[in-house]
């Protein structure tokens, strides 16, 4: 006999009898493989945008000669240029450069003091470069501009990626303002570079203008260069490197890129652990779905097996259904899975991402082989979902299967604690190993551990609550509990999905908000004054003179000013500069000024060297600990500090150091400061502050001042929205393990429609019925949310003091929302209520009375 | 006659019914009257209707035509939860395939019908065992069903139609699944035990051995009930 013709056949059937049975494995599918697909899209864009951006400025260099963005003397260049073994090396200026733009006219001249008081700013990256150097170096940088080269000399032209000119409402001959120093300068947009190349915000300029423009002159901060044909690249970079001053760097660009990445990477986190979300969400509902439809039609199966159908045919047969529909869901969900992607890249790009999704979206170029790999992941996810039931389904013995009576029974005696417990003692290992390159890997292997062990727990768990549960004289309720005591294992494989949805989204809302406690500790720290001024939000152009410092403290109405400077030091080459701050701190003042969590007694620290503090992430990245003595390169020398105490910086997670003005002044002669702090007069209002420095200082809109307030107002708007996306796809996940229960409620109901028919007999109302449903709907799922719950906070612990840690490297306190936690369970159960009794209707509607019918 | 005389447990009158608008109907013109005692057995052609008379009979569909009264309430106007009420206190249901719950015990299983009516768990109990004890299973009570046998499960079916004293049971082929000498105990048990509770039963089956454990046998056709004469 031909048994494919046969399966076939039946399948078919089945298909024609209940196709929603075998649509809802599919769908589940397709929705796993949604989420997983769409995460790894979002990130595959984010890591190729970097890559892309990193590579077309780096171009071909085969070395890249960095400094600090202050830069270094362009006399090294010529002394490069020279070194043995260099074929071409181009000197570049990089720069952030607040733009802004102009109102209601373009090309004429005004003063700026007529101009409005706040105006849109833009923080442009500007990249300057010696065309003839360049073209030979990054030959993809100026591949646009080398038709209208006579342009590009002019000493105020720009060239505007799209993106930019867009930000700054601006097309090819308009004008627009820079913020150098405390006064504005007037730039001119030559043209426009094409938008598929340059999908960023940047402008490119004569690096020759740049540094009269912005006040460099003499300065670049890097230098490309491509080794000459033969050389050896490790050589030429020994060379070079015996030439630079400290502070200034030469590496190959690979480990350039890295940098980029790694500095985006703490926001990844995030993605990260929606990955997770989705992998196991996914994961589990095939498991799930797949599981009861097999388990459903086991009195079939036995009735083959009776027929003549072997043991292993029939397990072939399962096992090939669930491959075959996990490859149709998988297809499903790629295609929908690009769709997520794609919106979730738009949301990003807004300004979910901060800024570092900005142009991904229009590059999510569709590649056929990674579609192939995910239709074929989730084909093989269902086919092993399916092995393991259809085994139990083949390995029984058809005369059971077919007994009445036996139904439901089937798994009564899975209960995994072995497995279960040997799971969470691995996730509790993991949990306390360190990072792997950087990366928390241990850490999310401890979550799944965790998870999974959990999952396994809760059929044991289950029972023995169902085993505590009082008798009570109400007949639904007695039987709904006496159902779930006979199937608990069964009940948990439908929970299985909610439990690993919900107990991640628990553990997301306990680091979010432990996060976002911890996060307004340090802002009240930090901010002590009434008034904040920044010149120029981050740009590396702006800053104040020693006697605008001196105007503005003695101004009416302020009774202290503080002023710091901070500027970014690169101290390793594959790691991120560092951000500085000299600042007006000393031993007794710096525990009102930061977030001290360790520091070193006053005794013990020797009068001689100038004090210090770090971040947090100083101790992880550098090794530098409290009571060390450490030295930075500043002005021309290195100067030593000895490391007062370690702080939390949750502006910067690639690290900072607090040093003290005085400090940095004897070192660099450098007066100036980029922003400022003021405590105010009790008669003074913030508005006659403002009023005052601003016209003080002539600066006009490049002068960004808030009050504490404000500030406070945009970093909490600021946080929240970088962990609105999360709340979003979390919400999704639990609403698709929300789908995995009343799947597994619906069809249970539907296969329970004998056992209805037979209480309507007997004298059950049709309301008691549906009661009995909800019950064990509402049991069921209180237990499994139960179990999340407490998962949950085991995962947040994880969380919040392993892969917090180990990706952002600072650290929060613990802090449990039972409000929000308490509200979510709830609504959680509500709609599980609600699930269940919906499906207890649609299986007692139409005949269900006569499903006793088998005999009447 | 003495049982016409006394007043009727249940009264068919002029019974018809039609499933679809522009078909025959599946029978017309059935009467019946049982009293306090009755046991009938009711024969008749796969398909003629004889399942569909049960159902207009316990209130789970209602007539085209014609009156039943059970103890003097009509059943074919009851909304669904008044008819389920009158089936949870007046009626008691054996059917072919057991229909006993998987999950609950033996004596779980046929305390059912009396958690429904709120009856005190201690009499609930003693209840229970009597009647365990009545079809032969004294002490299976802490057995689950899927240890008992076909013939064990159809008593302990009867033992759930019968435990808290119903006034009419209803059978439909209880012994279909059964050997020829278990069927014959199971029906003699149920006979016994409608007596035994003061009710009366109506019996379904093919077979005129079963039939011949009833006291009167009737043949359904379109037309309505007619005795029949059992072969020798
Ligand atoms: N829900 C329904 N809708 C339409 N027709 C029905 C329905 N239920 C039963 N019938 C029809 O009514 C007739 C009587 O059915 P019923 O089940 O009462 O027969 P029966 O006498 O019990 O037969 P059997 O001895 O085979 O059990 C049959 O012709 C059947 O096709
Ligand atoms: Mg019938």
């Amino acid at each position: 006999m031909n048994q494919a013709r046969l399966w076939w056949t039946l399948w078919r059937a089945q298909w024609r009898d209940r196709p929603v049975r075998l649509l809802m494995p599919m769908l589940a599918i397709a929705l796993g493989v949604a989420l997983a697909s769409a995460v790894y899209l979002v990130n595959r864009g984010a890591l190729d945008e970097f890559e892309r951006a990193a590579r077309r400025l780096a171009g071909e260099a085969d070395l890249v000669v960095r400094g600090a963005p202050a830069g270094f003397p362009e006399s090294l260049y010529p002394a490069i240029a020279r070194t043995p073994g260099v074929a071409v090396a181009s000197p570049v200026l990089e720069v952030m450069v607040p733009g802004f733009r102009l109102f209601g006219y373009s090309g004429a001249q005004r003063p700026i003091t007529e101009q409005p008081k706040t105006r849109h700013q833009v923080l442009l990256p500007v990249v300057a470069v010696d065309p003839f150097r360049a073209t030979q170096v990054q030959p993809a940088l100026l591949g646009e501009i080398a038709g209208n080269l006579r342009a590009f000399f002019r000493p105020d032209g720009i060239f505007l990626s799209v993106r930019a000119a867009g930000a700054l409402g601006v097309g090819t001959g308009d004008q627009f303002d820079v913020l150098v120093g405390s006064s504005m300068r007037r730039l001119e947009v030559m043209g426009l570079l094409g938008e598929s190349a340059y999908p960023r915000a940047l402008g490119i300029m004569d690096i020759a203008a740049a540094q009269w423009m912005f006040d460099r002159s003499g300065i670049v901060n890097r230098i490309d260069v491509r080794v000459a044909e033969g050389a050896d690249c490790d050589d030429v970079r020994a060379a070079i490197g015996r030439l630079l001053p400290s502070g200034v760097t030469v590496a190959a660009p690979a480990i350039d890129n890295e940098r980029v990445a790694s500095a985006t990477r703490a926001y990844r986190v995030n993605l990260d652990m929606l990955a997770l979300v989705a992998v196991l969400t996914g994961a589990f509902l095939v498991l799930a779905t797949q599981a009861l439809s097999i388990l459903r039609r086991r009195t079939a199966f036995g009735l083959l097996r009776a027929l003549g159908v072997t043991r292993g045919a029939l397990r072939r047969a399962l096992v090939l259904e669930g491959a075959a529909l996990g490859i149709m869901g998988a297809a499903l969900g790629v295609a929908l899975g690009q769709r997520i992607g794609a919106w979730m890249l738009t949301a990003l790009a807004g300004d979910l991402g901060a800024g570092q999704f900005a142009g991904v979206a229009g590059h999510l170029a569709p590649r056929p082989l990674e579609w192939v790999a995910f239709v074929v992941a989730g084909g093989l996810a269902a086919a092993l979902a399916s092995w393991w039931p259809a085994r139990e389904a083949a390995a029984r013995s058809p005369a059971a299967a077919l007994k009445a009576g036996d139904a439901g029974i089937v798994l009564a005696r899975v209960r995994p604690w072995r497995a279960g417990f040997a799971l969470i003692l691995l996730g509790a290992v993991l949990a306390v190993l360190p990072a792997l390159h950087g990366l928390p890997l241990f850490g999310y292997g401890s979550i799944a551990a965790l998870l999974l062990g959990g999952v396994l727990l809760v059929p044991g768990i289950a029972d023995r609550v169902l085993g505590r549960m009082p008798t009570v004289r109400h007949t639904p309720t007695t039987l709904a509990i006496a159902q779930l005591r006979g199937s608990t294992a069964q009940a948990s494989i439908g929970l299985a999905a909610i439990i690993v949805s919900f107990s991640l989204m628990v553990s997301m809302a306990i680091m979010v908000h432990s996060f976002r406690e911890s996060f307004a500790d340090w802002l009240d720290t930090i901010l002590p004054a009434d008034l904040q001024l920044r010149m120029g939000q981050g740009g590396d152009t702006g800053s104040l003179d020693a006697a605008a410092q001196a105007r503005l403290a003695r101004l009416d109405g302020v009774t202290r000013a503080e002023f710091r400077r901070t500027f970014a030091l690169p101290l390793r080459r594959d790691a991120t500069a560092v951000q500085i701050i000299a600042a007006p701190i000393d031993a007794s003042t710096a525990a009102s000024r930061l977030a001290i969590i360790e520091s070193v007694a006053a005794g013990a620290q020797p009068a001689r060297l100038p004090p210090a503090w770090i971040s947090e992430a100083m101790v992880d990245l550098y090794g530098w600990s409290a009571g060390s003595t450490i030295s930075l390169p500043l002005g021309r020398d290195q100067v030593a500090f000895r490391v007062a105490g370690i702080y939390r910086d949750y502006g910067r997670s690639t690290g900072s150091v607090v040093i003290p003005r005085s400090a940095y002044r004897a070192a660099t002669g450098d007066a100036s400061a980029n922003d400022g702090a003021f405590w105010l007069a009790r008669t003074a209002t913030p508005a006659q502050v403002e009023a005052a420095i601003r016209a003080a200082l002539d600066a006009g809109p490049a002068l960004q001042l808030r009050t504490t307030t404000e500030v406070r107002q945009l970093s909490f708007a600021n946080f929240d929205r970088a962990f609105a996306i999360t709340y979003a796809l979390e919400a999704i996940a639990v609403l698709i393990g929300l789908l995995g229960v009343s799947v597994t409620a619906a069809s249970t109901a539907l296969a329970r429609r004998s056992e209805f028919g037979m209480l309507r007999h007997i004298g059950l109302l049709r309301r008691q019925v549906v009661a009995m449903l909800a019950g064990e709907g509402l049991l069921t799922s209180a237990i499994g949310i139960g179990c999340a719950l407490v998962l949950g906070m085991a995962l947040s612990l994880v969380l919040v003091y392993v892969v917090n840690r180990q990706s952002f490297l600072w650290s929060i306190d613990l802090a449990i929302p039972w409000w929000q936690l308490g509200v979510l369970a709830f609504a959680l159960l509500a709609a599980a209520a609600v699930t269940a009794t919906v499906s207890g209707r649609a299986a007692l509607s139409g005949d269900a009375l006569r499903a006793v019918r088998e005999d009447w | 006659m003495n049982a016409s005389s006394r007043t009727a447990l249940l009264e068919v009158r002029g019974l018809g019914k039609r499933y679809r608008a522009h078909r025959p109907p599946v029978f017309g013109g059935v009467d019946l009257r049982l009293v306090t005692g009755d046991h009938v057995a009711i024969m008749g052609e796969s398909g003629v209707g004889k399942s569909t008379l049960l159902n207009l009979v316990a209130g789970l569909d209602r007539p085209e035509a014609g009156t039943i009264l059970l103890d003097g309430v009509e059943v074919g106007t009851l909304d669904d939860d008044a008819a389920t009420r009158l089936r949870r206190a007046k009626m008691g249901f054996v059917f072919q395939a057991f229909h006993v719950l998987p999950y609950l015990t033996v004596a779980e299983n046929v305390a059912v019908p009396l958690g429904l009516l709120g009856v005190a768990r201690r009499e609930s109990g003693a209840r229970v065992a009597a009647i365990l004890r009545e079809v032969g299973l004294a002490g299976a009570g802490p057995r689950y069903p899927r240890e008992l046998s076909g013939g064990e499960l159809q008593r302990v079916a009867i033992a759930r139609a019968l435990v808290h004293r119903p006034r009419l049971v209803l059978a439909d082929e209880p012994t279909g699944n059964l050997d020829p000498r278990t069927a014959l105990q199971v029906l003699d048990l149920l006979r016994g035990q409608v007596r035994a509770c003061g009710g009366a039963g109506i019996l379904i089956t093919h077979s005129f051995v079963a039939a011949r454990t009833a006291d009167r046998v009737l043949r359904l056709t379109a037309q309505g009930l007619a005795p029949e004469v059992l072969p020798p």
